[in-house]
């Protein structure tokens, strides 16, 4: 083999690895990639069954429940509008996990429209807002602004 | 007065790298012997310039060791009572403290280089003198123009606002430190190839230069990455070692970046092959790391790491990343062309085997890369995303698969061609561990498909780590040979321990009642009860479990769920209990309405591998390094014998025979 040819070989390897991976990564990130949901937008177009995505909304008041063993918690996350979409969640809950806060749950909605959170995010500090709920239209932005001020203290 | 003589301290330093980039210029433009009288600058320039911007480090350090409540950073960030080992690491536990950490250790090793770097010909070391000037001087006029550590409040506060309570662990005092110092330490890897490619100087001498520095850095940004994991997994309270969060993935491509041009670079010094490949690397390697410096300290990102959400530093950051990786890819792609060919090589060779892992590594970068901007590039369409280990996991393992089978076999090939009989033995040796590890494994029981990959891989990992010392005399093998032997064992030992937490680990979430127990893995543990506990600047409750193995001893863990109030945050303090083959991990939740207490118990076998795999990783470095500084001290020591003696001969020769 000639010089330039294997230095032309090395590059034509290394750039069909860099776009196989390059292609591989944009079709596993149009399949895995975790889409994010307002309580109405999930109520008007479900995701399929079973499909990782994340639910944010806020914690509707008087909607949490614990069921008898201790650990697995019921609640209904609200938006702008009056959809709710009932969550449940086992595990321990964020420190500042109370109704009427924000909150993001990460998890997929079962057969029977309830969506069963694996992981929950709550606001961690008056500096930390779950990133998705930042820019959520101005008036519900101030609202929940105001509802997990009540709610921290 | 400190604060002044910081502030003044880190202006001189900006000009002196403008002063570095003007005498480095001037070398390079002034050619070999005939030096240009301006080109005598450069490395005293660089020199003091490390040393002020020390200074001014050192005086940030001494206003949060005094809290110095009329400096602003201080005030917003620290507090009289805190801790004072915690007041001192706050001091980069912020966006302008830990930029001017980043800055300083920039300066530094720039003059690390200017003082001991008397290899390189001079031409091209005043090349590599202007680009770290040049580098450097961008970050001094972000420092100073839009992040100043110094500003004063008109009125002095009354008291500071306090740090994050989840920087307040001994965890800050390793983790930024020792991954600065490795994100930076790459940016002399990146000058060194932009002079070498600027005076056409690319070639095995260069190689040799550039090797110490690729090697410190990676080894730091193995030690940043391990420790920065291990903090995450008792910190946070979750039980993960790894979350494909942004953050973290922004130190992992840097370490991609660096590990491909570690191997890369010793190719290009031991065979003078792949010579375009490694300068592309250097300049990839140093541009992950300002990425990494982008999505951190810009604000497009949330989570802990991010300090500063303010769209103008941001923007200034993104400038200078688009003015660096842009300036240096076109330098790169106007003289690539002239870089002369390497020495040529069969695909089955060593060479061939590390071109392979080479590309690899760059595929799993790309992979980790497009997954870490994609939710930033949907979020400008107004679709919000995230990306965690369902994309992570595969995506990556498909190149990180074939790359470790190679890894097993590459370093028993030999450079330039290789016949495959050679190595037939060790190939069915390692191959018949790993289909063995896994029918064996998946006989006992189903796991899921990359954790068992993950076992049969490391076994065979393991093994084929020490197979190139096979009929060697141990005695004679290079001290650099024993590096590598290690940092590949080191893989297969962390391997091994994220396979075996990956499918091995039992998970217990339960509400107990004081005196009640619950059981996880061959672990009972009795919640004997909760009290409330206080420290200098938090209180917590504090759950104290007795935890027993078979009919043993009980062991007393105390998980607790702390609450600061300065800033007011609450945290959860995770207890572990540590065996040899695993860890315990329990974790305090809340109290339910009937009294109970909710416990999340892990049993990890084996998890704390994960760490020591790193470990042995980083120490591979270190022996590696220790071996080429070896060898280099011994050869130089022998030109000096050697020139000593022919200058005695000469003097003899040239003395008048003495009159017998």
């Amino acid at each position: 083999m000639k010089a330039k040819h294997q230095r032309l070989v090395l590059v034509v390897i290394a750039l069909v690895a860099i776009i196989g991976a390059g292609l591989l990564a944009a079709w596993a990130l149009r399949n895995q990639a975790n889409y994010f949901y307002l309580p109405e937008q999930m109520a008007a177009d479900p995701p399929a069954v079973g499909q990782a995505v994340r639910l944010g909304g806020m914690v509707e008041k008087g909607s949490l429940t614990t069921a008898a063993d201790g650990v697995t918690v019921t609640f209904r996350v609200t938006g702008n509008s009056d959809a709710a979409i009932p969550v449940r969640y086992t595990g321990i809950l964020p420190d500042l996990f109370v109704e009427g806060s924000g909150v993001v749950a990460e998890g997929s909605l079962g057969a029977d429209g309830v969506f069963r959170a694996t992981n929950l995010l709550a606001k961690h500090d008056e500096n930390y807002v779950p990133r998705e709920l930042e820019g959520m239209d101005t008036a519900a932005a101030a609202k929940m602004a105001s509802e997990t001020t009540v709610g921290l203290n | 007065m400190i604060a002044e003589i910081g502030l003044a301290a880190l202006w001189l330093a900006a000009a002196l790298a403008a002063l570095q980039l003007v005498a480095g210029a001037a070398a390079l433009r002034g050619g070999e012997g005939a030096a240009s009288p301006l080109a005598l600058y450069a490395r005293p320039a660089a020199v003091v310039q490390a040393l002020l911007a020390s200074l001014a480090f050192a005086m940030l350090l001494y206003a949060f060791a005094v809290t110095d409540l009329s400096i602003k950073l201080v005030a917003t960030n620290s507090h009289s009572m805190k801790p004072f080992i915690y007041k001192l690491t706050g001091t980069w536990g912020n966006h302008e403290g830990s930029m001017l950490l980043w800055v300083t250790v920039l300066a530094v090793s720039g003059g690390l280089l200017a003082a001991f770097e008397r290899r390189l010909p001079e031409r091209t070391l005043g090349a590599t003198l202007a680009v770290q000037g040049f580098v450097a001087l961008g970050f001094y006029a972000f420092l100073l123009l839009s992040s100043n550590p110094f500003e004063r409040l008109p009125v002095p506060a009354a008291e500071g606002s306090g740090l994050n309570p989840l920087l307040q662990d001994i965890g800050l005092a390793f983790h930024p430190p020792t991954l600065y110092a490795g994100y930076v330490g790459l940016s002399v890897a990146f000058s060194l190839a932009m002079g070498a490619l600027l005076t056409r100087a690319v070639g095995p001498a260069f190689a040799r230069v550039m090797r110490p520095w690729v090697l410190g850095a990676w080894v730091l940004l193995t030690l940043g990455i391990t420790a920065g994991s291990y903090w995450a997994y008792y910190e946070l309270g979750w039980g993960g070692w790894w979350f494909w969060d942004p953050v973290e993935n922004a130190s992992l491509m840097p370490w991609l970046a660096a590990t491909a041009l570690l191997h890369s670079v010793s190719v290009l010094a031991a065979r003078d092959a792949l010579r375009t490949w490694t300068i592309m690397l250097g300049v990839l390697a140093f541009s992950m790391s300002m990425l990494g410096t982008f999505l951190v300290r810009s604000g497009v990102l949330t989570s802990v790491h991010a300090f500063a959400v303010d769209p103008e530093r941001g923007a200034f950051i993104l400038g200078l990343l688009a003015l660096y990786i842009g300036g240096a890819f076109a330098i790169f792609a106007l003289r690539a062309g002239a870089v002369a060919e390497g020495k040529r090589f069969a695909a089955l060779s060593r060479e061939g085997a590390l071109v392979f892992n080479n590309v690899m590594l760059s595929a799993i970068l790309g992979i980790v890369l497009l997954g870490t901007l994609y939710p930033l590039l949907t979020e400008a369409f107004d679709v919000r995303v995230s990306v965690g280990p369902p994309y992570f996991n595969p995506a990556s393992a498909i190149f990180a698969v074939p790359m470790l089978l190679v890894m097993a076999v590459g370093p028993l090939l030999r450079w330039r061609a290789d016949r495959p009989e050679r190595i037939q033995f060790e190939v069915m040796l390692v191959a018949a561990l790993i289909i063995g590890v896994i029918a064996a494994v998946s006989f006992f029981g189903s796991f899921p498909f990359l954790p068992l990959l993950g076992l049969g891989l490391a076994a065979g990992l393991g093994v084929a780590a020490f197979l190139p010392l096979r009929g060697r005399r141990l005695a004679r093998v290079p001290v650099a040979t024993w590096g590598m032997v290690l940092a590949h064992f080191g893989v297969a030992v962390a391997l091994f321990g994220m396979a075996s937490e990956g499918a091995f680990t039992k998970e217990r979430l339960a509400a107990v009642a004081p005196g009640g127990s619950v059981e996880v893995g061959d672990f009972a543990v009795t919640l004997e009860r909760v009290v409330p506990v206080a420290g200098p600047n938090w209180t917590a409750i504090e759950a104290r479990l007795a935890v027993r193995q078979g009919d043993g001893a009980p062991v007393i863990l105390t998980p607790q769920a702390r609450n600061f109030w300065s800033p007011p945050q609450s945290t959860s303090e995770s207890a572990l209990l540590t065996r040899w083959n695993g860890q315990l991990y329990a974790v305090i939740g809340n109290q339910a309405a009937d009294g109970r207490w909710q416990l999340r118990l892990w049993w990890k076998p084996f998890v704390t591998f994960i760490w020591y795999g790193g470990m042995l990783i980083a120490l591979g470095g270190v022996l590696a390094i220790a071996g080429r500084v070896r060898v280099d001290l011994k050869r130089r020591m022998a030109r000096r014998q050697g020139a000593a003696r022919r200058a005695d001969l000469e003097a003899l020769a040239g003395a008048p025979v003495p009159a017998e």
